[in-house]
């Protein structure tokens, strides 16, 4: 059953019934899901979880919707790989990868896509909608074909290939716009004022959808054996998955399933979309928006709508933010792939390439149970390695050209 | 200066149900406080107390944030559109 007592508004309190609302009619502040917590503690535990299904569904009672036949693809449960040869690189002791990369449709966005379109199909919504900087799109589209829904989906123009393909295959509109990610953005809380028919996820579902991203902490706790771990690399776009991340645990906290714990959230960001990080190291106290320059396309937001509130977690959970170059974020990409066999897209090559450099001033220690989350699958944005991986050698179908461009080839161990 | 001020849906209470207004004004502040004249409620919404843009409010001119430009004090022509916009949507 659902434990939604209604909407909120983060900044004045005032009060909204559970509908498509994601924003206070008086102060523009975000309306926050309010849960009946007693009620929802005395239905919950862990066996309950475990005999779920093994998807974000799991943990129905902990989310802003219920519903036996979810909008479903197979969200979420994804593996959190132990990362030993990756923190030995990195100077650290046990780390851990959220493998996000593991969704229905290559990132976390499946997560808050079914939480969004399952509580839009339950307000009688026929179409799906929402801005996207291609995972969401790829996502959205996908769902909606699943449910039936008509989806409209909105990207700016100069989106990979890859995720443009990923969104047009399954049938809905597609628009490409002739502007940025933030100029998408602007349109599509304009279209929602047009349009109240259509279900925007990230707009007039937002507030449903957020809910989705508390997830990645309810399975990386559950996977932890239910308990939180001492820090965790989040990368931020709009902020909205950092802010959920540490609710998620605050929450699992509240209804008694670990005990009371605040890991430390550090946040990532592209040093050519650093609009938090910039903030963060000048001690601001308040977001300036920029115009993104950077491979990281998921990430370039530069207009960051919970920025303000990752901004704020961050520093509450005494955690750090720090921005990294397009370079290092290659490098991070590879350096994943090669530690740990998980081939993440740049948004994760941000995440890594964080966690190294956190690691290296010391604000990520090796005494600390460490999960970097890598959101998004590797083949989405494979342009971006293009010119930097490639074959060893090109040769014709012989031992001998075979021997002249590869030699006697790696160490066997001893093997003959 | 006359120009166009487009206004959400989350205001157009104030407006009675209207999504685009006409104002006049030489800065897009002149021409939010002509809108506030004309449909009183609006200040106290997009304003602060010091008589800043709320966190929350994004203000576009000709579809650029006016945070790029010179903020309130960004001059208008006649016939250009301002955009009140919720700043929480996206991502």
């Amino acid at each position: 059953m659902s434990f939604v007592t209604g909407l909120r508004c983060r900044e004045c309190g005032r009060r909204y019934p559970a509908e498509a609302l994601h924003v206070c009619d008086f102060c523009f502040g975000p309306l926050e899901v309010d849960y009946d917590y007693e009620a929802m503690a005395a239905s919950l535990s862990r066996e309950k979880i475990a005999e779920g299904p093994r998807t974000i569904w799991r943990y129905r009672d902990l989310l802003p919707v219920d519903d036996a036949t979810p909008v479903d693809l197979g969200a979420g449960f994804t593996p959190l790989v132990r990362a030993d040869r990756l923190a030995a690189e990195l100077g650290l002791g046990e780390l851990w990868i959220k493998d996000d990369t593991a969704n229905p449709t290559g990132s976390f966005k499946d997560r808050v896509v079914s939480v969004a379109l399952t509580k839009a199909r339950q307000l009688g919504f026929k179409v799906a909608a929402c801005a996207s900087t291609g995972n969401l799109a790829n996502s959205v589209a996908a769902h909606a074909a699943r449910a039936g829904l008509a989806s409209i989906v909105l990207i700016p123009e100069d989106l990979e290939e890859a995720k443009v393909t990923m969104t047009a295959v399954y049938g809905g509109t597609v628009v490409a716009v002739q502007g940025s990610y933030d100029d998408v953005n602007r349109l599509c809380a304009e279209l929602a004022s047009e349009h109240p028919s259509w279900a925007f996820v990230n707009v007039n579902l937002r507030t449903y959808y957020a809910e989705g991203s508390k997830t990645l902490a309810f399975e990386v706790a559950e996977q932890l054996g239910w308990r939180a771990p001492d820090h965790v690399v989040v990368p931020i776009a709009s902020g909205s998955q950092l802010t959920k991340v540490a609710k998620g645990f605050a929450e699992l906290a509240t209804v008694g399933l670990i005990e009371p714990a605040t890991p430390r959230i550090s946040g990532a960001q592209a040093a050519g979309c650093a609009p938090v990080a910039t903030a963060f190291a000048t001690g601001a106290d308040a977001i300036a928006p920029v115009k993104p320059r950077t491979i990281a396309k998921s990430l370039s937001i530069g207009n960051p709508a919970d920025g303000w509130y990752a901004l704020e977690t961050i520093r509450r959970s005494g955690g750090s933010c720090a921005a990294v170059t397009d370079d290092e974020v290659l490098e991070g990409i590879r350096l994943l792939a090669r530690t740990e066999g998980i081939f993440a897209e740049t948004a994760g090559g941000v995440t890594i390439a964080t966690l190294a450099k956190l690691a290296a001033a010391g604000q990520i220690r090796s005494d600390e149970r460490v999960v970097a989350l890598v959101t998004g699958h590797g083949l989405k944005t494979v342009e971006a390695l293009s010119g930097t991986v490639g074959p060893t050698a090109s040769i014709p179908p012989t031992i001998s050209a075979f021997d002249a461009a590869v030699g006697e080839g790696p160490d066997t161990g001893g093997l003959a | 200066m006359s120009v166009t001020v487009r206004i959400p849906t989350q205001l157009r209470t104030l407006t009675g149900g209207t999504g685009e207004v006409a104002v006049e004004g030489a800065t897009v502040g002149e021409a939010l406080k002509a809108l506030d004249a004309a449909h009183p409620g609006f200040a106290e919404r997009l304003f602060d107390e010091e008589g800043r843009l709320r966190r929350f409010v994004n203000v576009f001119l000709a579809d650029e944030d006016v945070r790029f430009l010179e903020g309130l004090d960004t001059p208008v022509q006649a016939g250009q559109t301002v955009s009140v916009v919720p700043a929480v949507a996206g991502g």
